[in-house]
């Protein structure tokens, strides 16, 4: 009997993920455009599991100044200012509020 | 089993109640999310870099959308870091990956099939094992084939003892067998193919890296590359490293001046060019010229060139309506085939469908690509650009991107010798976790 308790217990379980993965869709921003790509180095949302910096959950006005700095050559970097370089004032203030979120 | 009793029974029916709450709630949500009563349904053949990375976002863009990924392997090793397997750095467990994650937190159907035809009027897609499959929209990521019609005497028989070792496994795995078995002072012959092809500073990196076995158990071996071109993506900052750590091992010949390979000679392990000189090798490592992934030739999905041509804001096919691919296989402007750039297509191209099934317009996409190399395990060189869309075909974002400098000193080469290997791990969680 536990066992048929313990399935029904993760069906509700699963149930309620999915609902609460449905009301957490990812929308199709420009910001996400942007920051996504940021992902293939820093990990899914900024999690990094390896050597690169975690920049999830970074204060918004502390990943735009890095991205600024890196980009007019204020900060030394092995690639980011050859990345930051790319990006707008604009652009740059909707890829730190990605990671902020 | 014991008998049901009453208070277990009150518990079951509790926990029926809850779940049906529940349930009731998830199909009233997928209702609003998606207009339609039937969820739609994404087929994405192929796991790797673009794949994997694709059926991920979609599924985080649209949780509505019912995503089956159809693969081949039940494992997937990388080509990336199959180098560092060849210099003895890292092993083959390292660079190998499963669908666990991908079919348990995303709710992606993982069917390990081999697709053999792709209908596009009727939206289905046949595989060897079980039949067909309906599709709303298709997403395909076959990576590379072979032309093996380019080298005489060369073709997927004859490469299971010279190896092109141009997609990871078996391949690598044998490839290195032969190194390891190699007598010091013997000679490595490796040559790299015409482009477009998969991961432009892939041969030199290798060479790099059997250089690093090479110097360290071999040390009076050399390798001698016969390449089909001219020039080499960050060839200064490869042949600057070359020189400074394994001097004189390394020799470069390059397409016009006698580098174009167009046969071999399996009894005599030679080489021959194009004028007919004939290359005798003790390992060869010959990386025959490309073109898409067969199923994107046997779909149809193919121009003259052997390659897709895509949409490139939205990868769809310009030949068959709702199908899109991404990845190697496909013609995607300026963006090299690495990777990292069928990682960042993926992306967009989920965002893509989504907007697609979801009815709305997707903001402009962004692309980048950066492709690290090790010319030793504490040495690493990268080249780097971020991408955009503009009349119709993706371009370099202008100032953006480059390559590592050449005046860098050895705390910057290390760096990013773990940089490297950081977005190795960073790269394949994004895919797989
Ligand atoms: C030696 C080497 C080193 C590299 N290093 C790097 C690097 O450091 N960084 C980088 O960014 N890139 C690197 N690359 C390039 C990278 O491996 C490719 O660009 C990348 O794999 C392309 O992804 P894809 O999705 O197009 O194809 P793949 O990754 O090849 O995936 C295609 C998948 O489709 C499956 N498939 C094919 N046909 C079918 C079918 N009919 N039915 C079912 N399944 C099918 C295959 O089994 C495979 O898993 C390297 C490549 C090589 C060879």
């Amino acid at each position: 009997m536990k066992s048929i308790q313990q399935f029904f217990l993760t069906v509700i379980v699963l149930a309620c993920t999915l609902t609460s993965s449905l009301l957490n869709a990812a929308e199709v921003t420009r910001g996400a455009m942007l920051a996504n790509s940021c992902a293939a180095c820093h990990g899914t949302d900024g999690k990094s599991p390896g050597s690169i910096p975690a920049i999830y959950g970074k204060p918004a006005s502390y990943l735009a100044k890095a991205l600024m700095d890196f980009r007019d050559g204020k900060r030394p970097s092995t690639v980011m200012g050859r990345h930051a370089k790319a990006y707008s004032d604009e652009e740059i203030k909707l890829i730190a509020d990605f990671f902020t979120r | 089993m014991n008998k049901l009793t009453r208070r277990d029974f009150i518990k079951f029916s509790g926990s029926l109640g809850a779940y049906s709450a529940c349930a009731g709630l998830v199909s009233s949500l997928s209702a609003c999310a998606s207009k339609e009563k039937k969820l739609a349904r994404v087929v994405i053949i192929g796991g790797g870099f673009g794949g994997a990375s694709c059926a991920k976002y979609l599924h985080r863009f649209a949780p509505d959308v019912d995503i089956t990924l159809i693969e081949r392997d039940k494992q997937y090793i990388t080509c990336p870091f199959s180098n560092m397997v060849l210099g003895g750095i890292r092993d083959m467990a390292s660079i190998t990956h499963g669908y666990n994650k991908l079919a348990s937190s995303y709710a992606i159907n993982i069917m390990h099939d081999a697709v053999t035809a792709i209908d596009p009027v009727a939206k289905t897609v046949t595989t060897a094992g079980s039949g067909s499959v309906q599709y709303d929209r298709l997403v395909v990521s076959p990576g590379i084939g072979f032309r093996w019609d380019q080298i005489e005497g060369y073709d997927a028989t004859i490469s299971q003892r010279v190896a092109h070792a141009w997609k990871a496994g078996p391949q690598t795995a044998l490839l290195r067998k032969q190194l390891m078995a190699m007598d010091d002072g013997g000679t490595v012959i490796v040559a790299p193919p015409a482009n477009p092809f998969r991961c432009p500073p892939g041969p030199y990196e290798r060479v790099s890296m059997m250089a690093h076995y090479l110097t360290h158990n071999k040390p009076k071996s050399k390798i001698l590359i016969l390449d089909a071109k001219d020039k080499f993506s960050k060839q200064p900052l490869f042949m600057q490293g070359w020189d400074a750590l394994y001097p004189g091992m390394i020799e470069w010949v390059k397409g016009t001046a006698g580098g174009i390979v167009s046969g071999i000679d399996v009894k005599t392990n030679e080489l021959v060019n194009e004028l007919g000189d004939r290359f005798k090798g003790d390992v060869i490592n010959l990386i025959p010229p490309q073109k898409a992934g067969v199923l994107a030739h046997i779909a149809g999905l193919v121009d003259k060139t052997g390659w897709c041509p895509v949409n490139q804001r939205t990868f769809e096919s310009k030949i068959h309506q709702h199908v899109h691919v991404i990845g190697d296989a496909c013609i995607a402007g300026k963006m090299p085939k690495s990777g990292f750039a069928a990682n960042s297509q993926g992306k967009v191209c989920a965002a893509a469908i989504a907007a697609s099934l979801g009815g709305y317009d997707m903001p402009d996409p962004s692309y980048v690509n950066t492709c690290y190399s090790l010319v030793a395990p504490d040495y690493g060189i990268s080249v780097a650009a971020v991408y955009k869309v503009s009349n119709e075909t993706i371009v370099k974002v202008e100032g953006s991107g480059g390559v590592s400098p050449k005046d860098a000193d050895a705390i910057f080469r290390q760096q990013e010798a773990v940089y490297g290997a950081g977005w190795y791990d960073s790269i394949t969680s994004d895919m797989f976790t």
